[in-house]
């Protein structure tokens, strides 16, 4: 109390202080790792750990001048995904080995879009917007035209490359920075 | 002494809580404010504590694995006795306890009970508020099922709005790149423990700052709040003209409560479960997503925005909006309490209340959408065939082979997206609508390159005859005159 009141500190006070700062030393050095395990989900599309060429079957059966629906596994699986491991996309076969593989997402808000081969147009049930059958923008609020995965063709197989959800600062493959890159 | 009052002692002499108890119970609010319009916030309370209870019997069976949660859910629905019934319970509980905490909010704020010394009471009450809102969309993922999958999908896209660190978002959103059984684990985490936790910490405050101020004084016209008075007024109305909390107060908040609780088990052994519909699998596209009651006016809303304003309505917006809200004990913190004069709170109130509305009741038939199946499900009205020549008819053939009535609706049936055109030919002109079907435009398709030119003669000609008896179809005066100096 003396040391107090002369304006220092008494042991006590010091110890006191002393395991405040401890106690802050553990807290920052448990944070670090839990702020890592948190942040993990982030993944870089350059880290090259989830490249992957995902085939999606022979060139056969898709006829040239035809869009068709083709379904994937995911390449970073877990076994409880479940049935969210199948992903489907729209290849259009524009002929010979010039194609168009589209993810299903809608540009708009994620929704699945629909192909009609009547109208050669993508429809989305969501908030209605349409897409031509390059993908490029028809009418309704999408902002941009389909997402597109790099694609090449292999032995008479045709591969994407895939593994993320497109969205306005996500494309589909987790390796392309910039989307609709022609294989 | 009997048995029972010396246990209870023994008890209250270690836990000391008897004392504060009986204070609580006798403690005086203002007469007029033992009302039934303060009762919201108790049934907030017990709807919460009822999800509680329920969410806890649901998560014996639920399996929180993206592969197993749909299957654990029909398991649920029919292989567990009364499941179907918590389910019920939860499920109608969540919409029960939504519209009870919006409820509550309005009457406070009508009754301008968010003034000085309540101002902290009512910003928790905002975040409980999102809170809340937080359980329904994170419960409906639960319910994980095909809306579940695509309302994930909308929630990544609406994070990938989000400038220079969009992708991050997405991907602390859904646990990785994509939807998958990360996401739904984490869903899980915060549904369960994350927000409950959060929520039993912050309505324990709510509540304990109820007790310590005082329920709010019912307004008066004229009786203005001032920061310097109110709380020595407030303490001389509660002697003057106070009443006990336990009995004068409590039974009109039990009787609610019990007629709320009665309200969501009806409704659950009415109506049911919600879901799960459709398996979670992308690949059935055959399917129209749409989120749950009390986020279908954002779905209308995102409908109705210009592109260029979804964006930055998405992203400011709710800053905006929470912004307001919290700021709005600052800047009208003292005054008048009474609705009676305060206009600007309750026609902005109301205006709310009619815009969510009316965006709610737009997402009930969603006029936005094209309906995927007219096309091939809704016939030609066989009034617009009778006596057609056979070019007009082919063209009826290309109306519904290019699945025009996707998106308009003829007879009474098809799209909402574009206009109906039982009329069409009253207001276009022949030239204006081969113009339209070939260019498209004001939010159409050009459907020059899908459409060969026998095919844009017949559907035009077909179109050329809608219009109704009684009225001549447009026609382009300047071209007649031409024709007729030929």
């Amino acid at each position: 109390m003396s040391d107090q009141e002369k304006g220092g500190m008494s042991r006590r006070d010091l110890m006191a202080k002393i395991g405040m700062l401890l106690n802050g030393a553990a807290v920052v050095i448990l944070a670090t790792p839990v702020v890592g395990y948190l942040l993990a989900p982030i993944v870089r599309g350059d880290g090259g750990r989830y490249r992957k060429w995902i085939d999606l079957g022979e060139l056969d059966e898709f006829p040239e001048g035809q869009t068709r629906l083709a379904k994937y596994k995911n390449p970073i699986s877990n076994p409880w995904d479940g049935e969210t491991d199948n992903i489907p996309c729209w290849v259009r076969r524009i002929q010979g080995e010039k194609f168009q593989v589209f993810a299903i997402n809608c540009a708009h808000l994620g929704c699945p879009v629909r192909w009609f081969p009547q109208s050669s147009l993508f429809m989305c049930p969501c908030h209605g917007g349409v897409y031509y059958q390059d993908g490029s923008r028809a009418s309704g609020p999408p902002p941009r035209g389909l997402f597109e995965y790099p694609y090449k063709v292999e032995g008479g197989r045709l591969m994407i490359e895939a593994g993320q959800l497109p969205t306005l600062s996500t494309s589909a493959s987790l390796r392309a920075r910039s989307n609709g890159c022609q294989g | 002494m009997s048995r029972l009052a010396k246990i209870g002692e023994w008890f209250d002499q270690r836990l000391q809580l008897g004392g504060t108890i009986r204070e609580t119970m006798a403690h005086e609010v203002p007469r007029k404010s033992a009302s039934w319009f303060y009762v919201f916030g108790s049934a907030a309370l017990t709807v919460f504590i009822l999800q509680i209870f329920t969410g806890i019997m649901l998560a014996l069976i639920y399996v929180p694995s993206a592969g197993e949660a749909w299957n654990s859910l029909q398991y649920l629905n029919h292989g567990v006795t009364l499941g179907w019934f918590l389910r019920g319970v939860h499920g109608w509980g969540s919409n029960f306890m939504v519209a009870i905490v919006l409820i509550h909010m309005v009457q406070v704020a009508m009754f301008g009970a968010y003034k000085f010394p309540r101002e902290l009471t009512w910003i928790i009450g905002v975040f409980l508020l999102l809170m809340t809102l937080g359980m329904a969309f994170t419960g409906q993922v639960l319910r994980f099922d095909q809306d579940a999958y695509w309302g994930l999908g909308i929630g990544a896209a609406i994070c990938g709005r989000v400038p220079f660190v969009g992708a991050w978002v997405v991907h602390l959103l859904l646990g990785g790149p994509i939807i998958a059984g990360d996401t739904l684990s984490r869903f899980f985490a915060i549904h369960v423990f994350v927000i409950p936790g959060l929520l039993i910490g912050f309505v324990s405050l709510h509540l304990l700052m109820v007790l310590k101020l005082g329920i709010n004084d019912w307004p008066m016209p004229g009786r203005l709040v001032r920061r310097a008075t109110y709380v020595q007024e407030y303490h001389e109305m509660t002697k003057k003209d106070g009443v006990p909390f336990v009995p004068e107060a409590v039974w009109k908040d039990m009787f609610f409560s019990a007629f709320i609780i009665v309200c969501v088990m009806a409704c659950a052994a009415l109506f049911g479960p919600y879901g799960p519909n459709g398996q979670p699998d992308p690949t059935i596209v055959q399917t129209v997503p749409k989120p749950d009651y009390f986020f279908q006016w954002l779905y209308a809303l995102l409908a109705y925005l210009p592109p260029e304003m979804e964006t930055p309505a998405l992203l400011i917006g709710p800053v905006v909006i929470i912004g307001f809200l919290v700021c709005l004990p600052f800047f009208a913190g003292e005054g008048e309490k009474s609705w009676k004069r305060r206009p600007i709170a309750v026609v902005t109130i109301l205006l709310t209340a009619v815009a969510l509305g009316t965006l709610t009741h737009l997402a009930g038939y969603t006029p936005w959408s094209p309906i995927m199946n007219a096309w091939s499900g809704d016939p030609v009205p066989v009034q617009y065939l009778n006596g057609r020549s056979p070019l007009e008819r082919q063209g009826a053939a290309v109306f519904q082979g290019k699945q025009c009535r996707n998106c308009h609706s003829i007879g009474g049936s098809g799209g909402m997206r574009g206009p109906d055109l039982d009329s069409v030919a009253v207001r276009m002109t022949h030239d204006q609508l081969v113009r339209q079907v070939l260019q498209g435009g004001g939010n159409m398709p050009a459907y020059g390159k899908n459409l060969n030119p026998a095919e844009v003669a017949a559907l035009v000609s077909f179109l050329d005859t809608l219009h109704p008896g009684n009225q001549l179809p447009a026609r382009d005066a300047a071209q007649e005159v031409v024709s007729h100096d030929k």
